[in-house]
């Protein structure tokens, strides 16, 4: 026998005969002389009697109260009482708790009352209120059936109230012995149990500053491991539970609450995505994984992102993160002039947004849990629940910001099979008839920063998904060409967009895929047809790509186009319609710090490009200034040709940047 | 195994104009929203279900949304303990007080100890818990065991049955099998139950074929 508390016998207590012990146990003899009034007392008096010789007793286990600091004392009651009580088994408290219940029905509550004070009572509890506690779950586990839902409904309430967290492991294990017991014994429980322990998934508000700390690890690991066993149970014991199960967790989710909470949540659906229940629940936890990403994710206000006063080439922040970034920690970016470190100020102004501080840790955790389904062989079974979400949810919602980086990162992770089916699927969409415009247009734009922006994807790769979007496009002429119209040919334009966009990335490695040579030929024919998409598509993806078109001797002829620097013009907005779709960039750099990092290894900076025009090293400007449009628009500037020439024609000139950034035109009809 | 039954079925699935190149896949779709819930109109649990469309012909509804009705001929496999049927399922878990069961794997069954026959004892072999017969040798319940039991009542909206192991023909369905002639002497019900046991027998044996028939019919289906 392990160490046991004091035992506390009162020896004031009337010992009068309450129930006849003798009958109703089936068969087996039972001596019991002494039974005793009130439940409170009787189980001290019980737990004390449990403390004979021979018996190996549950609650004498419990009696370890190490954990709570005490100086146990192993006390038998031998010492302090005669000789003369029998133990009680398991069955006699179990009985006694059935009477207890069933005399609720006769109009007898105290017993009863008294059972449903101990469930209520858990804070700060002593180890003999622990034994209590203990002994009572134990009994009433084998008590389920007289339980009555509309007759004990109190005591159901207190036991569905409470949280695993709150107790030590001897507690929980009785206490889910209880509810599985519950669950297994009548189909109408099955729902409580579940959304009980599912309850337990997060700790009360007072346990969560200790989660980050080893001694909140280690707790944390103590419940919800336990958590997750029982509901492996109540699964084995009632296969329909997990279709249950689903519903209570999405419904649960405690979104608006503060980040530990929402993480600690997340890694409970994510553990059951790969535990022992996973089959069956698998693909709902991570579609539900992902909706809460696009919740938090357009919850995001772009203010959060938009740093009115930067607006500066994305180009110089790319380039300056990769230098400083390895320093970069909460520094204050303040000291460095407002030119050279905008991207950081975004960031930190994104840093102290609490809804991008959620999203981050969310999508890190994702990252991880898909490295760890990478690991042990389960990416592409995982993989196929999260494209279906991203065609749902993600696609469809307005330009998501981040999300859709849990599908860029799963790609880098599996670039043969992942990669591969993330762009097919995309193109599929695109080339899709039964889908509205906007999903299609939607998508290629997905399709074309994918395709740009994955350092991951090989050339024969892009190679054939150019070519399909090439083969639409020519054939779009073909069959349906007319004038220039950017709103009646809205899926064309951005069909030519993409492949600009893909082109002013990759040129060289296109131009030596020996296949794709004429199809380069029929981007001219579709470039230079009556449709005129080089007016129409956004004027800086045109400039950018005609420049290194022209720098590769791509075309056989080239026409001159003066934008005059502009970023969109009113063709563009034309096409891209109410959704901006002319200037969506899904997969630029990634401004959630941590995720960045994971980011990052896989990804193309604007920077890393080497254009057809500039085969020497050029270094990068890092004085650019814009002029402030009343677009507020940034940009990604390139090396100009001649930094000198550049700066001193124009005071205050706009480079000619790749657009980039996700901002959304001010003018009127944009959202 | 009482309890299963096969309907004939005439439906109509209102299917979604968008479907109209579809039907087949919708129809099924439609369908298979039916399966392990107990339906009221065809008062069973619907199992698995053989679907003929009748006419290519459909009636599309007045409204906003003009769904059209393809009239269907379904054979339904269905579900539907009524209490005293006997049920078989397997043992997962076993305590001192219940036995619990699973019903063609997706039906969780509960019997309590007050349902236990006397004859039935608790113990614990080996470090398994099981229930033996004191009268009944070699007459074991442990997990894993597939037994017959009564069925008291069936919770339609859960999908669970309460059970019970007090007649004399309920337990361990392959002790009762080798033992249909050996029932005891003293109760003559019991023998004429013994009789009706052969049958039962003979019956139970084409029951465990005919699960895996249906099991496999099912997965036939849900292939289609």
């Amino acid at each position: 026998m392990e160490g046991g508390s004091e035992c506390r016998v009162n020896r004031s207590v009337d010992y009068s005969p309450w129930v006849d012990w003798s009958s109703g146990c089936g068969g087996r003899t039972v001596e019991a002389r002494f039974v005793v009034v009130g439940l409170e007392l009787d189980l001290w008096w019980w737990i004390g009697a449990r403390f004979g010789p021979a018996e190996t007793t549950t609650i004498s286990r419990v009696m370890g109260a190490e954990e709570f600091g005490y100086n146990v004392k192993a006390q038998t009651f031998n010492e302090m009482e005669d000789d003369d009580f029998n133990h009680f088994s398991d069955s006699e408290l179990v009985y006694h708790v059935r009477d207890a219940l069933n005399s609720v029905s006769l109009g007898d509550c105290d017993s009863y009352n008294q059972l449903v004070g101990v469930m209520h009572h858990s804070k700060g509890l002593a180890p003999d209120e622990v034994a209590l506690l203990v002994t009572s779950l134990k009994a009433l586990s084998g008590a389920v059936s007289y339980i009555d839902i509309s007759l004990h409904e109190a005591l159901l309430s207190s036991i569905f109230d409470m949280n695993m967290w709150n107790y030590g492991p001897d507690v929980m294990d009785a206490l889910l012995g209880l509810i599985i017991s519950l669950a297994s014994s009548n189909g109408k429980y099955v729902e409580s149990c579940l959304e009980m322990l599912v309850s337990s998934f997060t700790p009360p508000f007072s346990f969560m500053d200790m989660l980050k700390q080893p001694r909140g690890i280690a707790k944390k690991d103590q419940v919800l491991s336990r958590v997750h066993l029982a509901l492996k149970h109540i699964a084995d014991l009632v296969p329909l539970a997990p279709s249950k199960l689903c519903p209570i967790i999405s419904r649960k989710m405690p979104i608006y609450e503060k980040e530990p909470m929402v993480v600690v949540y997340a890694e409970n659906m994510l553990k059951l995505e790969s535990g022992a229940i996973g089959e069956f629940v698998s693909s709902t936890m991570l579609m539900a994984l992902m909706d809460t990403l696009i919740d938090l994710d357009v919850d995001i206000g772009w203010d959060g992102i938009l740093h009115d006063d930067s607006s500066k080439g994305i180009f110089q922040m790319e380039i300056e993160d990769m230098d400083e970034f390895a320093d970069y920690d909460e520094e204050d970016g303040t000291e460095d002039t407002l030119l050279q470190f905008p991207r950081e100020l975004s960031r930190k102004s994104l840093g102290g947004n609490s809804t991008a501080e959620k999203l981050d840790s969310l999508m890190v955790l994702t990252f991880e849990h898909l490295k760890s389904c990478e690991v042990s062989g389960r990416l592409t079974e995982v993989f196929e629940p999260l494209l279906d979400s991203f065609r749902i949810t993600v696609l469809t919602a307005y330009k998501s910001k981040f999300a859709q980086f849990v599908m860029f990162y799963a790609c880098a992770l599996d670039p043969e099979n992942c990669g591969v089916r993330f762009a097919v699927l995309l193109a599929d969409i695109f080339a899709c008839e039964d889908y509205p415009l906007s999903f299609r247009m939607s998508a290629v734009a997905y399709l074309a920063s994918y395709l740009s922006r994955g350092n991951f994807l090989s050339a024969p790769l892009v190679a054939s998904i150019l070519k399909r979007l090439v083969d639409w496009c020519f054939e779009y002429c073909n069959r349906k060409g007319g004038e220039m119209n950017p709103t009646s040919h809205r899926l064309f334009y951005s069909g030519c967009q993409a492949i600009m966009y893909v082109l002013c990335f990759r040129m060289k490695s296109m131009i030596d895929v020996a296949w794709f040579k004429p199809h380069l030929l029929l981007i001219e024919q579709i470039l230079k047809h009556k449709l005129s998409p080089l007016k129409v598509c956004l004027p800086s993806v045109v400039e950018e790509f005609c420049r290194q078109a022209e720098a590769a001797q791509l075309f056989t002829s080239s026409e001159e186009f003066n934008f005059n620097d502009l970023l969109e013009s009113e063709h563009s907005r034309a096409f891209g319609g109410m959704e901006r779709l002319d200037m969506f960039f899904p997969f630029d750099p990634c401004l959630l710090k941590k995720s960045d990092r994971f980011i990052r290894p896989h990804f193309v900076y604007w920077s890393m490009v080497r254009p057809p025009y500039d085969d020497d090293e050029c270094i990068s400007d890092e004085d650019v200034v814009e002029e402030e449009l009343d677009l507020d628009v940034s940009k990604m500037s390139i090396t100009p040709r001649n930094p000198l020439s550049y700066w001193i024609s124009n005071g205050l000139e706009e480079p000619r940047g790749m657009p980039a950034r996700i901002r959304p035109s001010t003018s009127p009809e944009s959202l | 195994m009482e309890g299963l039954k096969v309907s004939d079925a005439n439906l109509v699935v209102y299917v979604h104009p968008s479907k109209s190149n579809k039907v087949p896949q919708a129809v099924l779709r439609e369908l298979s929203s039916l399966l392990f819930r107990f339906n009221e109109s065809f008062d069973g649990v619907v199992l698995a279900y053989d679907v003929q469309i009748q006419d290519k012909i459909a009636k599309i509804l007045p409204g906003f949304h003009p769904y059209f009705g393809v009239k269907l001929k379904a054979k339904l496999l269905l579900f539907a303990p009524k209490p005293n049927m006997l049920l078989e399922g397997k043992v997962v878990k076993l305590t001192e007080r219940s036995i619990h069961v699973i019903v063609l794997g997706f039906s969780s069954a509960i019997i309590t100890v007050e349902d236990i026959r006397e004859d039935f004892n608790h113990k614990i072999k080996h470090g398994d818990e099981l229930f033996a017969s004191r009268s009944q040798k070699r007459h074991v319940i442990k997990v894993g065991t597939m037994i017959r039991f009564l069925v008291k009542s069936f919770d339609e909206e859960r999908l669970h049955i309460s059970g019970s192991l007090l007649p004399a023909n309920t337990g361990s369905i392959r002790w009762l099998a080798r033992h249909s002639e050996d029932f005891s002497v003293s109760d003559r019900s019991t023998r004429k139950r013994s009789e009706s046991e052969g049958e039962l027998v003979g019956g139970e044996t084409y029951s465990l074929n005919n699960d895996h028939q249906i099991k496999k019919s099912k997965k036939h289906r849900i292939r289609e």
